[in-house]
């Protein structure tokens, strides 16, 4: 069991700088996330995308906005739980119990939900038979790539994914490779050397084709394809790969007895608390009256949400406003000289 | 200003005037027109504004720019007359499009 000031799940730009906000006045954090790195939609929608209404910095990409916050919290050492979705939240006398997919648990006063849209999962594919064979034969990733030796495995998509694991799993299994149209929008070199194992026949390529059925009794045995034309395919196949990048879904946060509308958490301006004592949303995941959209509203709504924490991490202590211009017990907590 | 015509999944026809300049995108989302998440908010990031558009409009509309391909890539079910409705700028010329809303967006 963790024990800990306030638990931050979601380490986007807002979950990151209210981290930087709470340790800063001295409270204790950590971090939960369901991606396997830090940085939320700005890493993984837009990296190289150019942001241009961050204050006092004129443009940097979500790659880069991303390395400076990692760096302005450096100090901290903030504990930082990964590849974790947060998927219980109940009432614990004062506290918040809180779990992960993972198993790990969190007891904490204070539980802010910097979400963004809610969890990146793995789209899937379409026919609705495919549910019951997902985690057995159709995969959404790739955890260990020796269960498809001498396998036959149909890979969907036309991105890097699809692309890579393509040529990779060329060299010991039978590959079909099925994307929606006859462009591929990985990196020039794998579309090429795809198109080359194609042509020596290591791996089957059909374009504009779309998956539209399954079929197997324990295990997938085939799967039928159809085209743009409308001709189907019928493919014998052990494995089936899709590989159509990631969507977001609010996930388990519904069910945690807060207000939601529209995907988003109403809360306070005073606080950013919710509904719930104790349960704060902050960035893109929460509304209220004129909220706007914005990295920098984030910010804002970290930065007072962490000042709630305050009451309910430290009951018996009055928290002052300090600024980090002038205050020593900040400037320690920094690890920064004073004069 | 343009009337665009949304036909959504459970057979409903949306008939709403939007202003030049908005995307049909945000045409959907300030009419509540059901069916349109745009999670990303119009960055071309996330293809859950994906409509198909009526074949009597696809020629009529400005071309796809890159990227909105690969994005359609993820959609769901996509097919030859797919859009991101964030793509689409409204204007005079739009008047009467019809676009249909697919059964979902993930």
């Amino acid at each position: 069991m963790n024990k800990t000031d306030a638990l931050i799940i979601g380490a986007g730009p807002t979950g990151l700088f209210t981290a930087h906000q709470l340790k800063l006045i001295g409270l204790d954090c950590e971090i939960v996330d369901n991606l396997d790195k830090i940085g939320g939609q700005c890493i993984e929608l837009y990296p190289d995308k150019p942001i241009y209404d961050i204050p006092a910095v004129p443009e940097c990409t979500g790659e880069e906005l991303t390395n400076n916050l990692i760096n302005q919290i450096k100090p901290f050492n903030i504990k930082t739980h990964l590849g974790e979705r947060v998927d219980e939240l109940k009432k614990d006398g004062e506290n918040w119990f809180v779990k992960t997919n993972k198993g790990k648990t969190f007891l904490t006063p204070n539980v802010i939900i910097a979400g963004g849209v809610g969890s990146f999962e793995p789209r899937k594919f379409v026919p609705k038979d495919c549910e019951k064979f997902e985690n057995k034969s159709i995969l959404y990733s790739v955890k260990d790539k020796t269960i498809f030796k001498d396998k036959t495995v149909s890979i969907f998509g036309g991105g890097d994914s699809a692309l890579d694991w393509a040529v990779e799993l060329s060299k010991t299994s039978k590959v079909n490779l099925i994307h929606r149209r006859e462009d591929f929008r990985g990196a020039q070199a794998t579309v090429d050397k795809v198109h080359e194992l194609a042509k020596s026949g290591k791996i089957n390529l059909y374009t504009k084709y779309q998956l539209l059925n399954v079929n197997g009794s324990d295990n997938l045995e085939s799967i039928e394809i159809k085209s743009d034309d409308k001709e189907v395919k019928i493919i014998e196949t052990d494995f089936a790969l899709g590989f159509f990048g990631l969507i977001m879904q609010l996930g388990p946060i519904s069910n945690w007895g807060l207000n939601i509308d529209k995907k988003t958490i109403s809360v306070d301006t005073e606080k950013f608390e919710t509904n719930q004592k104790g349960i704060y949303a902050v960035g893109d995941i929460c509304s209220y009256p004129g909220k706007l959209k914005l990295i920098l509203s984030g910010f804002h709504e970290g930065a007072l949400a962490a000042r709630a924490c305050f009451k309910l991490a430290r009951p018996n202590e009055k928290y002052r406003f300090e600024f980090t211009t002038s205050s020593k017990s900040i400037k320690d907590r920094l690890g920064v000289k004073s004069d | 200003m343009a009337k665009i015509t949304f036909n959504t999944h459970d057979a409903k026809t949306h008939t709403v005037d939007v202003q030049n300049g908005l995307t049909v995108m945000e045409g959907a989302v300030q009419n509540d027109v059901p069916g349109i998440d745009a999670d990303c908010g119009g960055g071309m990031a996330c293809a859950t504004c994906h409509v198909y558009v009526n074949e009597d409009w696809i020629d009529k509309l400005p071309a796809k720019e890159d990227g909105e391909e690969d994005m359609l890539d993820m959609a769901f079910e996509p097919k030859k007359n797919s859009r991101l409705s964030c793509q689409i700028t409204v204007s005079d010329e739009l008047d009467g499009l019809v676009v249909s809303i697919p059964s979902k967006q993930s």
